[in-house]
């Protein structure tokens, strides 16, 4: 063993109570850190990876992100025009040749797209007026880019396609009037077209507003429906990698030229948001091993001052001011290592108890476990800034001890 | 003979309102295998000499060269080094680290000098210790010895990297009569058998009477006259 940890390891075996106090302060602090890290983590993941999978990766709409300039102005971008009393033309709603872009979208490589027209509808049923949003899809490229089929409790998605005047409606609408698979209800779209409808489909999400109000229907029905005919007004794409969203968004946006929306830029107040809360979370668990490394100090602090007359021996003997430093920074870090261990397995008991706790969220209809992250990253940023807290804390009684000069000590101690 | 250690003009000056001078032009040579005593009465500088010899505290004026070097230009790390292969300190309490062994007391500046491999360390520190008798004691924690087996544990480990000089303060101070006589036959056959230049700082007449050389100091200067009372 190397003589400096051989003699840092007999400083904290000789002050044993002590040193298991500042090594508890480090398992706590290792612990907590852990399991609040991997709490807030899990939830960060969990919701990100339900607004990836619950949401398209990207939406191409039929608005503009911008307003569209005037032929003369995209003509000439840098010259002196102005152009007065515009009367601007009357547009319908929806995305022009729907079928062309729908191929160049197609043809991106690992993306799935579905055309959908969304538009707001009432549902009557025995006399009851509900408002709805009604979407016309294409079942089986609607399956390929969202987990509404996963979410059929009863009949199907595919039923839609055999049957025109069907509907698949959320389980929330179905228990609000007492909906079964084959129920008749009527559909009224705004300009007061009414159609009896078939639910050939009910779905469960778990999210009590989206299963009350979400309805699909096929494509061609809702264009009926809607009065748009032969049009869509919206994309959806799903990525194998949703992590490209951003770039090919900005890519299609520039083909299509219509505003495309990645998941990220549709959530980026949320995500924001993550990032405060993660500085927030991090702050105060770091602040915890920041209360640990004070115990550290004070353990190492009086070390040095029982050891006063040993380290001015050792000096006297040949050892170098940095050898002397050494040995504290390094009972420090022994502390580290053995409290990051000790740490991690109370924290991963931690962790456990708390995936077991199950919790009724408000606005879902299921109960949830709490989500935790088991990454390895987490142990190892623990671990990491426990080092950090027990090297720094380490550090001030090191620099006493490596500055004291034998000599002054011999002289007190004669 | 050689000179092993040797002091030019030494003088030690605390600064403050009121400076102390410790020692005040001090000129000494030592040569190998002498064994010198330093005495006079308390206050008279003789520890503070020692350390100034000893590489352990810098000079206000004046230099000293051991084994043939001017160490008047050396920094920390240089005096450092020069204690560390070159002399051996034994002071007045043991100083031994309470929690190693008596072996691992003796083993610790051979480790840090690295000189000797982990074996061959652990060997000659076995033997420094069989020299002195307290062999059989060498896996006990220091508290478990004697005062004078204490001392011995402490001449050993001073002798551990063979340094040319073993420099002593008051190494009796502490013990009894028998211990002190023991202790003083160990230094003198430093000197006399192993060749080493043995300086013992010490109140003790029957301690210094056994040395080549008596060097009497008052008030920081060298007063060859000086006797115990």
């Amino acid at each position: 063993m190397d003589y400096t940890l051989h003699i840092a390891a007999a400083h904290l075996t000789s002050r044993k109570r002590q040193t298991l106090v500042s090594l508890t302060g480090v398992v706590l602090g290792v612990a907590f850190f852990l399991a609040v890290a991997s709490l807030m983590q899990g939830s960060e993941k969990d919701f990100i990876r339900q607004l990836i999978d619950n949401s398209p990766h990207i939406t191409v709409s039929d608005e503009y992100r911008g307003a569209r300039l005037q032929p003369a102005l995209r003509r000439w971008p840098e010259g002196a025009v102005r152009i007065a009393h515009v009367k601007p033309q009357t547009e319908t709603r929806g995305i022009r040749g729907y079928r062309d872009k729908l191929k160049f979208l197609q043809a991106l490589p690992g993306a799935r797209v579905a055309p959908v027209l969304v538009g707001s509808a009432v549902l009557v049923f025995a006399g009851h007026p509900v408002g709805i949003v009604l979407s016309g899809i294409v079942p089986e490229q609607m399956a390929a880019v969202s987990v509404i089929e996963e979410k059929i409790v009863e009949g199907s998605l595919q039923a839609l396609a055999s049957d025109p005047n069907g509907i698949v409606i959320g389980q929330g609408l179905a228990s609000k009037f007492q909906l079964g698979l084959r129920s008749t209800v009527s559909v009224v779209t705004a300009d007061g077209a009414g159609r009896p409808m078939k639910v050939v489909g009910i779905f469960r999400t778990g999210n009590a507003g989206y299963d009350e109000s979400q309805t699909f229907t096929l494509l061609k029905r809702a264009q009926v429906l809607l009065g748009q005919a032969n049009r869509v007004n919206r994309f959806i794409l799903q990525l194998d990698d949703a992590d490209r969203a951003r770039t090919l968004a900005r890519q299609i946006e520039a083909a299509v030229g219509y505003q495309t929306t990645s998941w990220q830029e549709a959530s980026e107040d949320i995500l924001s948001l993550l990032v405060v809360r993660r500085i927030i979370m991090y702050s105060v668990v770091s602040a915890i091993l920041l209360v640990a490394s004070f115990g550290i100090f004070n353990t190492l602090s009086t070390i040095v001052l029982e050891k006063t007359r040993d380290i001015a021996i050792l000096k006297s003997m040949g050892f170098h001011a940095r050898d002397v430093r050494r040995i504290f920074l390094l009972e420090g870090a022994i502390i580290g290592v053995i409290g990051s261990i000790f740490g991690v397995l109370l924290g991963l008991g931690l962790m456990l108890a708390l995936s077991r706790v199950e919790l009724k969220v408000p606005g879902l209809s299921d109960s949830v476990h709490m989500p935790i992250w088991w990454g390895w990253d987490q142990y190892l940023l623990a671990a990491s800034f426990a080092m950090l807290s027990c090297i720094a804390a380490a550090y001030l009684p090191a620099r006493r001890a490596g500055g004291l000069l034998p000599v002054d000590v011999l002289r007190g101690a004669a | 003979m050689s000179a092993v250690l040797r002091a030019e003009d030494l003088v030690r000056t605390l600064p403050g309102e009121l400076p102390v001078t410790l020692v005040n032009g001090v000129s000494l040579e030592f040569e190998r295998g002498e064994f010198a005593c330093i005495m006079g009465p308390s206050g008279s500088g003789k520890s503070s000499l020692l350390y100034l010899l000893g590489l352990l505290d810098v000079p206000s004026a004046g230099r000293v060269w051991l084994d043939g070097e001017d160490c008047s230009g050396f920094d920390e790390e240089q005096m450092t080094d020069a204690r560390l292969a070159k002399i051996g300190f034994v002071f007045q309490y043991h100083f031994l680290l309470a929690e190693f062994t008596v072996l691992d007391n003796v083993l610790l500046p051979m480790r840090k000098l690295g000189r000797l491999a982990a074996d061959a360390a652990a060997q000659r520190g076995q033997q420094l210790l069989d020299d002195f008798g307290i062999g059989e004691q060498a896996r006990k924690l220091p508290h478990q010895l004697s005062g004078g087996q204490r001392q011995r544990v402490a001449i050993a480990r001073a002798l551990a990297n063979d340094p040319p000089v073993i420099l002593a303060d008051e190494p009796t101070g502490n013990l009894d009569s028998a211990a002190s006589a023991n202790v003083r036959q160990i230094l003198g056959g430093l000197a006399r058998q192993m060749g080493k230049t043995v300086i013992a700082v010490t109140h003790d007449g029957n301690f210094a009477s056994g040395a080549d050389r008596r060097i009497g100091l008052v008030d920081g200067r060298i007063d060859m006259n000086w006797r115990p009372a």
